[in-house]
């Protein structure tokens, strides 16, 4: 993640919060959508960690007898902006677990903003199957949608404005977990 | 009867007579008239001064390629000789494969009359060897040096049949001409594009191995051994060449060779980008070939520079390399790239310079000029050595643009070319 | 003309890259390959772009290949085959693509009989121009279909010893290969007899063997070569009969060798010629994965070319929020 300099950084979430935050959403995700037919997709990079993360939250509270099915969606091929991706994309892992018929599929993605990431993951899952519904997690709602897209179940709401940028590190690829917003 | 020329002070080379000083020349009645200091100026002559300027014999071109009749746009007799003359040369000689081939006396009389039409640069024919360039039967030889032809020859292919050549070379022998020889294997060149070694391995072109050429040049020097006649071989490439021509000369063999100036300055790598400016028959070579050509000019086993001036329409050399035309236009650059690359260099002295492109390559085809001699042709060139330019194939007199040196910073130009005592060219 | 991408707006040949963008190629091609593997194998990436297969030559892999590609991408499509078009009529290949271009297409992937005829394009139309192969120069997306199938097997392809068998002279493959793998640190080498072998190939850095046997004691890989039938007929060989028995790649000859050799082939393959069916069909040879990882090899390259202006990306990245 680049740094530039001379930049205000204020940290939304530290870890304590950040593991307070996706306990809360563990909670919602099976108040919402149960554990029998609940997917949970991670959108590359960050939302595939905390999906993880999220899916082992839910398993422990139900006392490790369930298994949360979890997979991983790369939307590169899917976005509607190729040209301006920029000259060296990485296209991540998609990994669906197994067919999604009938299934309550809950996205999880770090940040919300535009909504057009939600938008591609949405025709790029529709590629794979016909679910029986799909909600939204994110960890970190900052508004600015250009999209009629809202999240279902969110860890923490904030308001930017568009120059910002919202830093989320997950201890799995950051070594340590936090969020930041640097404006 | 045209006006006397005096040009003033120049510095005036004449290798024939070893002669390298400040002088005047003075030209009267189509002839040089004297070579002096302090030379007086006659009723109505007209005069320039010539100081900082070179004054040397015409350059003379054994190879250029005309492209009429049959290919006019091209190039035409006039053109050609107007290109000539730009270039600082006063002859020129036209090879005959044209369309029709100029392989008989009316098609010589045809090049002749429109090279006086033209009153520039002299176009001296040269007729086919064999009837149409097949490589079958001899063509009219008599017929044709009586028409003006000063020597025969295939070029655009070699004389296939060794045994046509064997004839070729006696009968011309008869008439005191050269016969000028393309040296080309055939069998080994077919198909090929380009010099056979590393760039052609890397661009994935077919090569022609320098040893089809060294094979023709052996070929003929043999039989000019054999039968006495005075073979010529053209644009020589390889150091396989020069050391076969070597040998031969020091045998008393009546041989000699040109060079031309893109083989004297270019390797094969010039080809990559598959630059189709740079495909041109023999092909570039590589460096050690360039060093051992520039060594045989200077020291003789190479007698001249020819320019082998090949003009091609612009949309035949745009397209790929292998389905391109061979050949090169030559005649506007050959002086200047000849003095930056070697007289710059200081590889050459300019009297060594304008040796190989007056003085040797007149005597080689047996014409006049190449001299400043009193009473010889006026046929003179001058030039600035000092003059920087860059060449711009839009701005050539030549119809064609094919040119490898485009966009090159070169170093002297022609500025006064005088063909039989009038002026042709003037910068 | 548009510079896009790291690669640059042409993929003419190996031979002029770094090894920076030959290994961006190959990981691009990675998740590519799932994509083939999904139900709807398709990807709306390139979708809007026009692409026009323009092949000269005929060629039934390479062709079918690069249009899995583009369809799986979304792309449209035209074919345009030179028997049958205005092509064979006369027309230069300059007036064929800027007639093309004319249309508006977005990339041309040609295949040519003459060598530089990709480049010749690329410098003459602002399209992107992918190299389908060009004469005996080069066949880069069959290069890179072949170093993707080696990292796959092997694992790496620096240090690994790699031999090109047959006809090298007449073979852009074999030309893309050399410089693929040598930039990405393997050992190359080249066995066949002198008559198919460049003059100066040695110069390019690669061991020569005139001995298959040879070949085979020292090579982790082969890549046997497809020898073209008319070869024969040209006189560089006097016979298939002998070529098989002198240069074929046997069962017998891999035995001696007692350790696993992997062993590719472009194809077309002419069984019982330069390769034995029991080795083209055997447990070590990965032929058929060179064909699969072909498809995913020239997505990557397609999309690599089509994908982010670089100066539009820097201005997107400056205006968004670099987590969305």
């Amino acid at each position: 993640m680049p740094r530039p300099k001379a930049e205000d950084r204020t940290t939304l979430l530290d870890a304590r919060a950040m593991s307070r935050a996706l306990q809360r959403m563990a909670v919602e995700i099976t108040e919402l959508a149960g554990t029998e037919d609940l997917v949970l997709i991670g959108i590359q990079r960050r939302g595939v960690e905390l999906a993880q993360r999220i899916a082992r939250l839910i398993e422990q509270g139900e006392g490790g007898s369930a298994r949360i099915r979890c997979g991983s969606l790369d939307i590169t091929l899917y976005r509607d902006d190729l040209e301006t991706v920029g000259p060296k994309p990485v296209i991540g892992e998609t990994h669906i677990p197994g067919d999604l018929s009938d299934t309550h599929v809950v996205i999880v993605d770090d940040v919300l903003y535009t909504g057009r990431t939600v938008r591609a993951a949405l025709d790029e899952l529709a590629d794979f199957g016909r679910p029986k519904r799909i909600s939204l997690c994110v960890l970190v709602d900052r508004g600015g949608r250009e999209l009629p897209i809202q999240a279902d179940i969110t860890g923490k709401s904030v308001k930017t404005s568009p120059g910002d940028r919202v830093d989320v590190l997950v201890h799995e690829l950051d070594g340590q977990d936090q969020v930041d917003l640097i404006q | 009867m045209t006006q006397p020329i005096l040009l003033q002070g120049g510095r005036v080379i004449d290798p024939g007579k070893d002669l390298d000083q400040a002088m005047d020349v003075l030209i009267q009645d189509g002839k040089i008239a004297a070579v002096g200091r302090g030379l007086g100026t006659p009723d109505g002559a007209i005069v320039r001064n010539m100081s900082g300027r070179i004054v040397t014999p015409g350059l003379v071109d054994l190879h250029v390629h005309l492209r009429e009749p049959g290919n006019e746009d091209e190039e035409t007799v006039a053109s050609g000789a107007r290109a000539a003359a730009a270039g600082g040369f006063t002859a020129i000689c036209a090879m005959p494969n044209t369309d029709p081939v100029t392989d008989n006396q009316a098609a010589v009389g045809f090049i002749v009359r429109q090279s006086d039409r033209a009153g520039l640069a002299r176009v001296h024919p040269v007729g086919a060897v064999s009837i149409g360039q097949k490589g079958e039967r001899l063509a009219e030889f008599g017929e044709m040096v009586s028409a003006g032809a000063v020597a025969v020859s295939d070029d655009g292919k070699p004389v296939v049949s060794s045994h046509l050549m064997r004839t070729a070379l006696e009968y011309a022998r008869t008439f005191s001409i050269p016969v000028a020889d393309h040296c080309e294997d055939p069998t080994l060149a077919s198909g090929g594009v380009m010099h056979e070694g590393l760039v052609a391995a890397r661009l994935g072109l077919k090569g022609i191995p320098a040893a089809a050429e060294e094979i023709m040049v052996a070929r003929d020097v043999l039989l000019a051994e054999l039968t006495g006649g005075h073979v010529h071989l053209c644009h020589m490439s390889t150091r396989g060449s020069v050391a076969i021509i070597r040998e031969a000369k020091e045998r008393g063999i009546n041989v000699t060779a040109e060079v031309t100036p893109h083989h004297l300055t270019l390797t094969e790598y010039a080809c990559e980008e598959y630059d189709t400016h740079a495909k041109m028959n023999p092909p570039l070579r590589e460096a050690a070939d360039v060093a051992a050509l520039r060594g045989a000019l200077q020291d003789g086993v190479i007698d001249c520079i020819a320019s082998d001036h090949a003009p091609h329409a612009y949309d035949e050399k745009e397209a790929a390399f292998d389905d391109a035309p061979f050949g090169v236009v030559g005649l506007e650059t050959a002086f200047a790239v000849a003095h930056t690359e070697l007289v710059e260099s200081g590889i050459f002295t300019l009297p060594e310079l304008i040796r190989r492109m007056s003085t040797e390559p007149a005597r080689v085809f047996r014409l006049g000029g190449g001299t400043l001699a009193a009473g010889s042709v006026a046929d003179v060139s001058v030039f600035d050595c000092a003059a920087k330019w860059s060449v711009d194939p839009a701005a050539f007199h030549s119809k064609s643009r094919n040119t490898p040196f485009a966009g090159r910073a070169l170093t002297g130009r022609a500025v006064l070319t005088i063909v039989a005592g009038s002026i042709v060219h003037e910068l | 003309m548009t510079a896009n991408s790291t690669l640059g707006k042409d993929l003419t040949g190996l031979e002029h890259m770094t090894p920076e963008q030959i290994r961006l190629i190959l990981d691009t091609a990675e998740p590519f390959k799932e994509v083939s593997e999904r139900p709807i194998k398709k990807v709306p990436a390139l979708r809007g772009k026009t692409i026009v297969n323009l092949f000269f030559e005929a060629s039934t892999r390479t062709r079918i290949s690069f249009e899995f590609a583009e369809k799986r991408l979304s792309a449209d499509t035209v074919n345009v085959a030179a028997t049958g078009s205005s092509v064979s009529k006369g027309e230069t290949l300059v007036d064929t693509a800027k007639n093309l271009e004319a249309m508006r297409i977005d990339m041309v992937v040609i295949r040519h009989g003459s060598s530089g005829a990709a480049e010749f394009l690329g410098n003459r139309i602002a399209s992107n121009v992918i190299n389908a192969g060009d004469g005996k120069h080069e066949h880069p997306t069959q290069a890179l279909l072949d170093l993707l199938t080696i990292r796959d097997k092997h694992g790496k392809i620096q240090g690994l010893k790699v031999c090109l068998v047959g006809d090298v002279l007449h073979s852009r493959v074999a030309r893309s290969n050399i410089w693929g793998l040598s930039k990405l640190g393997a050992e190359v080498a080249v066995c066949g007899p002198w008559t198919l072998l460049p003059r100066g190939i040695e110069e390019l850095g690669v061991k020569v063997f005139s001995r298959v046997e040879e070949a085979i004691e020292w090579a982790d890989v082969l890549n046997v070569l497809r020898l073209q039938l008319e070869r024969m007929e040209k006189g560089f060989i006097p016979s298939l009969r002998e070529y098989y028995r002198v240069f074929g790649v046997t069962p017998e000859r891999l035995e001696r060798a007692n350790r696993e050799i992997t062993i590719m082939h472009p194809g077309p393959m002419n069984r019982g010629v330069e390769i034995d069916s029991r080795v083209a069909d055997g447990p070590h040879s990965v032929i058929l994965d060179q064909v699969t990882n072909g498809v995913a090899v020239r997505m990557a390259v397609l999309y690599l070319l089509a994908g982010g202006r670089a100066e539009l990306a820097d201005a997107a990245k400056r205006g968004a929020g670099s987590s969305e």
